[in-house]
C-alpha cells in the first residue's frame, strides 16, 4: 500500500508539470487551432532563464526563499515575453494560410529555439539548484509526501483554481471563449482578436515557465533539449483530455502522469515513454475527441 | 510627397528601434549572462546585446520592406492568374524550358559522382533518399490530406527488416529490398486500421506516437533489435558478385538511388491521374462528398498509408545498406518532421518542388557546416521565413484542370 501510494504521489506530482505545459497547448489550440511545437521550448527558456537568475543571486549572496521568487518572477516574465513574440513573428503572418504552413513554422521555430540556447548557453547538463523550500511539517503529519512533491501538486492546484476564475468571470476570459467558439463571429461584436490571442500565449507561455522552474528543481538538471520530450507529453496530455478543453487539459495530464508512474513502478521502467503512447492512441480509438474533448460536428 | 516618404521613413525609424530594444530586452539573460556553477563565475557578454540591437535594427527594415511586397504579390497573384509567374513556376510549366533544364540536370547527375569526392556523393546520395522519403510521403500528406506526423517508421521498417534478416539468415540486399518495402506497406495498413476514424490534427498526434512507440521499442527490446547500440556490419548491395572497394560502392549505391529516384518519379506521376489518385485527391478536398461519390473511404485511405509506406520501406533498406548499421537514434521526431518539411517547402503536391526540397533541406545543413553550431539556428530561421513569405511551397503544385468549351454551331 505504501509503495501503491508513492507512485500515486509522484504520479500527481508529474501530471501536475504536464499540466502545466499542456495548458498552453490547448489554450492555444482552443483559439487558433495550431499545435505550437515551440511551446516545449518556451518551457525550456524558462527554466534556463531562472537557473542563470538564481546562480546571479546566489553568487551575489542572496539564498532562500527570495530567489526562489524573484528567478519565478522573471522566468515568467520573460517566457510570456517570448511566447508573445513567436506568436507575433511566425504566427500571425500566417494566419490566413493553409493548415500546414503554420505547423512548419512552429517546428522551424523550435528547432531555432532549441538551437538559440544552445549556441547562447552550451549543450552540457547544468545542475539546477533546488530552490523549493523544505517544508518540516510535512513529514510529522503526512510522511509519505516529500516536500518538493507537496510544493508541486499544491501550486498546480492554485493556479488552476486561479487560471478557472480568470476564464470564467474577467472580460478578458469571456473574449477568449468567444473568439475559440468563432473567431468572426468575435469579431464582429467588437472582440480584439488579435489581442486575445497574444493573451492566450502569454498566459500559456507564463504557466509552462513556472512547469519549467518546478520540475528543474525537482529533477536537478536542465539542456537545451529538455522541452522536446517534455512538449509532446504534454501535448499527448492535452489531446488525451480532449484538446481545446482546460479541465480536459489537467485531467488528461494526471492521467497520463499516473499511469506512467504505475506503470514503471508496477511493470518496467523501460518502457515509461512506450506506455503514454499506448494510452493516447487506446484513447483515441475508442473516443477520439478525448476523455472531455466535444465531438465537431461536420457541415456539409 | 517628400514629406510623406519622410513620415514613413520615421514610421519604420520608429519601429526598428521598438523593435531593437524589445530583442535586446528579450535575449539579455541568454545572451548575455552566462553562469558557471561549479566554478562560481558569471560571464557577463555584454557585446552580444550591442550584435543583437544592431541586427534586430536593420533586420526590422528589411522585414517591413519584404513583407510590403510579399502582400502585394500575394494580391497580383490573386488579380492576374497566371500573368507574371516565378521564374522557377516558369521553367517547369512550359515545355520550351523545362525539356533542356531536364537534360542538363540529367547530365549533371550522371558526372557527378566522378567529377567529387566520396564524400559529395556520399551526401547527395542521402539528399537522393530525402527525395524518394518526400515523394513517398506527399502521397500520404500532400495528395490524400492525412497530416502523418510518425512517417520514420517505415523507414525504420524497412531499414530493421534488412539488418535483422541480414544478421539472422544472411538475407541480402536485393532480396532484402521488396522484403523491406513489403514490412513497411504491412506496418502502414497496419497503422491505418485503427486510424481510420479519426480527422485532422488527432490523425497527426496518433502517427505521431506510433513513430515515438517505434523507436522506444526499437531502443528498448534488446533481444529484437539489440537495443540502442544497433545491429551493424551489413553489407552494402552486390552487383553480381563484384568486388568492390569503398569508392566504387559509394558511387553504385549513388546510381542506384538516382535509378529509384527515376522509378518513384514515374510512379508518382502516374499515380497523380489516376483513378487512385483522383479518389486520393477528393479524400482531401471533403470526406462526405467524396463518399457520396461512390468512393470507398475505408479503402482509400488504406492504400495512401500503403503507398506511402512503401517507399519509405524501401528507402529504408537502402539506407541500412549505405551506413551498413542501424541503430534507433537514427529514426527520431526529427526526421519526420525533416520529411514533412521537405513536402511542404517544395510545395506540397509538386514533384518538381519536392525534388528542390529535398535537395535544399539536405545539402544546406551540409554546406552551411561552416557555420558550425549556427547551421541548426539558420536552419530554424529558414523555415519560418520560407513560411511567411512563400507558404505555397517553392514551387506550386499545378492541378490538372479540365476545360469545357462550348461549341457553337
Amino acid at each position: 500500500m505504501d509503495y501503491f501510494l508513492e507512485l500515486l504521489i509522484g504520479g500527481l506530482t508529474r501530471g501536475s508539470i504536464y499540466a502545466l505545459i499542456a495548458l498552453g497547448y490547448t489554450m492555444v489550440y482552443g483559439i487558433i487551432e495550431l499545435i505550437n511545437f515551440a511551446h516545449g521550448e518556451i518551457y525550456m527558456i524558462g527554466a534556463f532563464t531562472a537557473l542563470i537568475v538564481a546562480g546571479v543571486l546566489a553568487m551575489s549572496g542572496m539564498s532562500g526563499l527570495s530567489v526562489l521568487i524573484l528567478a519565478s518572477v522573471v522566468a515568467v516574465i520573460y517566457s510570456a515575453a517570448y511566447g508573445f513574440t513567436v506568436e507575433k513573428v511566425a504566427y500571425k503572418p500566417l494566419r490566413h494560410a493553409s493548415r500546414l504552413s503554420p505547423l512548419i513554422s512552429a517546428i522551424g521555430m523550435s528547432i531555432f529555439l532549441q538551437n538559440y540556447v544552445l549556441v547562447a548557453q552550451t549543450s552540457d547538463f547544468l545542475p539546477f539548484p533546488n530552490l523549493l523550500p523544505d517544508l518540516p511539517f510535512l513529514a510529522n503529519y503526512v510522511g509519505f509526501i516529500g516536500s518538493t512533491e507537496f510544493i508541486i501538486i499544491g501550486t498546480t492546484a492554485v493556479i488552476m483554481v486561479l487560471l478557472t476564475l480568470l476564464i470564467k468571470f474577467t472580460r478578458m476570459g469571456k473574449a477568449m471563449r468567444a473568439t475559440a467558439q468563432d473567431r468572426n463571429m468575435a469579431m464582429l461584436v467588437g472582440v480584439n482578436v488579435n489581442r486575445v490571442i497574444s493573451n492566450t500565449f502569454i498566459i500559456g507561455s507564463a504557466l509552462a515557465a513556472i512547469g519549467g522552474v518546478l520540475i528543474a528543481s525537482h529533477v536537478g538538471r536542465i539542456n537545451f533539449y529538455i522541452g522536446f520530450l517534455a512538449g509532446i507529453k504534454a501535448f499527448t496530455a492535452a489531446v488525451l483530455g480532449g484538446i481545446g478543453s482546460i479541465p480536459g487539459a489537467v485531467l488528461g495530464a494526471l492521467v497520463l502522469g499516473c499511469t506512467e508512474s504505475f506503470a514503471t513502478g508496477y511493470v518496467s521502467s523501460d518502457y515509461e515513454d512506450v506506455f503514454a503512447f499506448v494510452l493516447l492512441i487506446v484513447i483515441l480509438i475508442i473516443k477520439p475527441s478525448g476523455l472531455l474533448g466535444h465531438k465537431p460536428t461536420q457541415k456539409v | 510627397m517628400s514629406t510623406l516618404n519622410y513620415t514613413k521613413y520615421m514610421e519604420g525609424m520608429k519601429q526598428a528601434v521598438v523593435v531593437s530594444l524589445w530583442f535586446m530586452f528579450l535575449t539579455f539573460p541568454i545572451m548575455v549572462i552566462r553562469v558557471n556553477t561549479i566554478e562560481n563565475i558569471i560571464e557577463w557578454r555584454w557585446m552580444n546585446m550591442l550584435y543583437i540591437g544592431a541586427g534586430s535594427f536593420i533586420l526590422s527594415f528589411v522585414w517591413r520592406k519584404m513583407s510590403g511586397r510579399g502582400i502585394s504579390a500575394r494580391k497580383e497573384s490573386i488579380g492576374a492568374q497566371g500573368g507574371r509567374k516565378f521564374y522557377l513556376q516558369r521553367l517547369v510549366s512550359e515545355k520550351r524550358l523545362s525539356l533542356p533544364a531536364l537534360g542538363i540536370v540529367a547530365v549533371i547527375a550522371l558526372f557527378f559522382p566522378f567529377v567529387s569526392s566520396i564524400y559529395q556523393t556520399n551526401i547527395m546520395t542521402t539528399a537522393l533518399m530525402y527525395v524518394v522519403l518526400g515523394l513517398g510521403l506527399n502521397i500520404v500528406v500532400g495528395q490524400a490530406g492525412l497530416l502523418n506526423l510518425g512517417y520514420v517508421a517505415f523507414y525504420a521498417a524497412g531499414a530493421y527488416t534488412y539488418a535483422l534478416l541480414y544478421h539472422h539468415f544472411g538475407v541480402g540486399f536485393w532480396l532484402a529490398l521488396p522484403l523491406g518495402a513489403l514490412a513497411a506497406t504491412v506496418l502502414g495498413v497496419l497503422l491505418a486500421l485503427p486510424v481510420l476514424r479519426l480527422q485532422g490534427d488527432y490523425l497527426a498526434i496518433v502517427t505521431l506516437g506510433f513513430g515515438e512507440i517505434t523507436r522506444l521499442v526499437l531502443e528498448n527490446w534488446n533481444e529484437f533489435s539489440y537495443g540502442p547500440s544497433g545491429i551493424s556490419g551489413i553489407p552494402r548491395p552486390g552487383l553480381f558478385g563484384m568486388e568492390m572497394d569503398m569508392h566504387e560502392a559509394t558511387v553504385y549505391l549513388y546510381f542506384l538511388m538516382i535509378l529509384l529516384c527515376i522509378i518513384t518519379i514515374f510512379v508518382v506521376n502516374r499515380l497523380q491521374d489516376s483513378r487512385i489518385g483522383r479518389a486520393l485527391l477528393a479524400l482531401r478536398e471533403d470526406e462526405i462528398a467524396c463518399q457520396a461519390m461512390g468512393i470507398n473511404k475505408t479503402m482509400v485511405k488504406l492504400t495512401a498509408f500503403a503507398l506511402g509506406s512503401t517507399w519509405a520501406g524501401l528507402v529504408g533498406v537502402i539506407f541500412a545498406a549505405k551506413t551498413t548499421f542501424v541503430n534507433p537514434a537514427s529514426f527520431t521526431f526529427l526526421e519526420s518532421a525533416m520529411i514533412l518539411s521537405i513536402v511542404v517547402l517544395g510545395g506540397t503536391g509538386s514533384i518538381i518542388g519536392i525534388i528542390i526540397g529535398a535537395l535544399l533541406l539536405i545539402l544546406l545543413p551540409e554546406y552551411l557546416r561552416a557555420f558550425g553550431d549556427y547551421r541548426m539556428l539558420l536552419f530554424g530561421i529558414i523555415m519560418v521565413i520560407m513560411m511567411i513569405f512563400r507558404p505555397q511551397g517553392i514551387v506550386t503544385g499545378v492541378r490538372k484542370t479540365y476545360e469545357f468549351h462550348t461549341e457553337e454551331k
